[in-house]
């Protein structure tokens, strides 16, 4: 049962993957592109750890890990250069 | 017992799997800006916190391995959620102030990052006026 569950939940991220593609290419702002790479890096978590769990190993929880603190920084780093066109003064 | 456990777990994987794609959804359905920053800050976050907690359900209850990583990475997403849900909104505002298609704050008052106090404690253009010396 759990297989299938996985197989559903891999599909839906996977799915919000291509949805957050499509916002990136086609967007009104580019305030939206930064939103639409964070949410990307939020289901890249999402589809590591639902991989960990069907391939049975803990050793993707490091990379979950790296990828929220990247995202995290990256994101305000985005915004930072967006608001002040500089990210370190 | 495992009967009961594989089907808590498989509910969360379903429950995760739906609001991330509905957050994914909501990205591209919603109208403007400041409802798009709603959808992913509040339906990816369950998502990935229903699928940690299904992970750490599975390693602990049916792999007897108990590891406190999935917690970590959801009290880290948590803590880092609003902070980047507020960023985005500030750029937002700050980058569309001069185009006035500003959307209503709902009260009589502005964006509080435009009120005077925050102006002073973050300029947004650097002066280049130089301070004047206090002479007596």
């Amino acid at each position: 049962m759990i297989e299938y569950a996985l197989t559903f939940a891999f599909g839906c991220f996977g799915l919000g993957l291509l949805c957050n593609l499509y916002r990136i290419f086609r967007a009104p702002s580019v305030v939206d592109r930064v939103l639409a790479l964070d949410t990307m890096v939020i289901n890249i978590i999402a589809l590591l750890v639902l991989y960990g769990i069907s391939s049975h190993s803990g050793v993707y929880f490091e990379a979950a890990l790296l990828f929220a603190m990247t995202g995290f920084v990256s994101t305000v780093a985005y915004c930072k250069f967006i608001l002040r066109g500089d990210i370190i003064e | 017992m495992d009967l009961a456990i594989e089907i808590v777990i498989s509910v969360l994987l379903v429950a995760a799997g739906v609001f991330g794609l509905v957050g994914s959804i909501g990205l591209l359905k919603l109208p403007d800006t400041m409802t798009r920053l709603h959808a992913p800050t509040k339906a990816t976050t369950l998502g990935v916190g229903g699928a940690l907690i299904a992970s750490m359900l599975y390693f602990w209850l049916l792999r007897d391995t108990l590891s406190w990583h999935e917690l970590l990475i959801t009290m880290f997403l948590l803590l880092t959620a609003p902070i980047t849900a507020n960023l985005i909104a500030k750029a937002y505002l700050h980058r569309f102030r001069a185009d006035e298609v500003m959307p209503p704050t709902g009260t009589d008052r502005d964006w509080a990052t435009f009120e005077d106090e925050a102006a002073v404690m973050q300029p947004m253009v650097t002066s280049t006026t130089p301070i004047a010396p206090n002479d007596p």
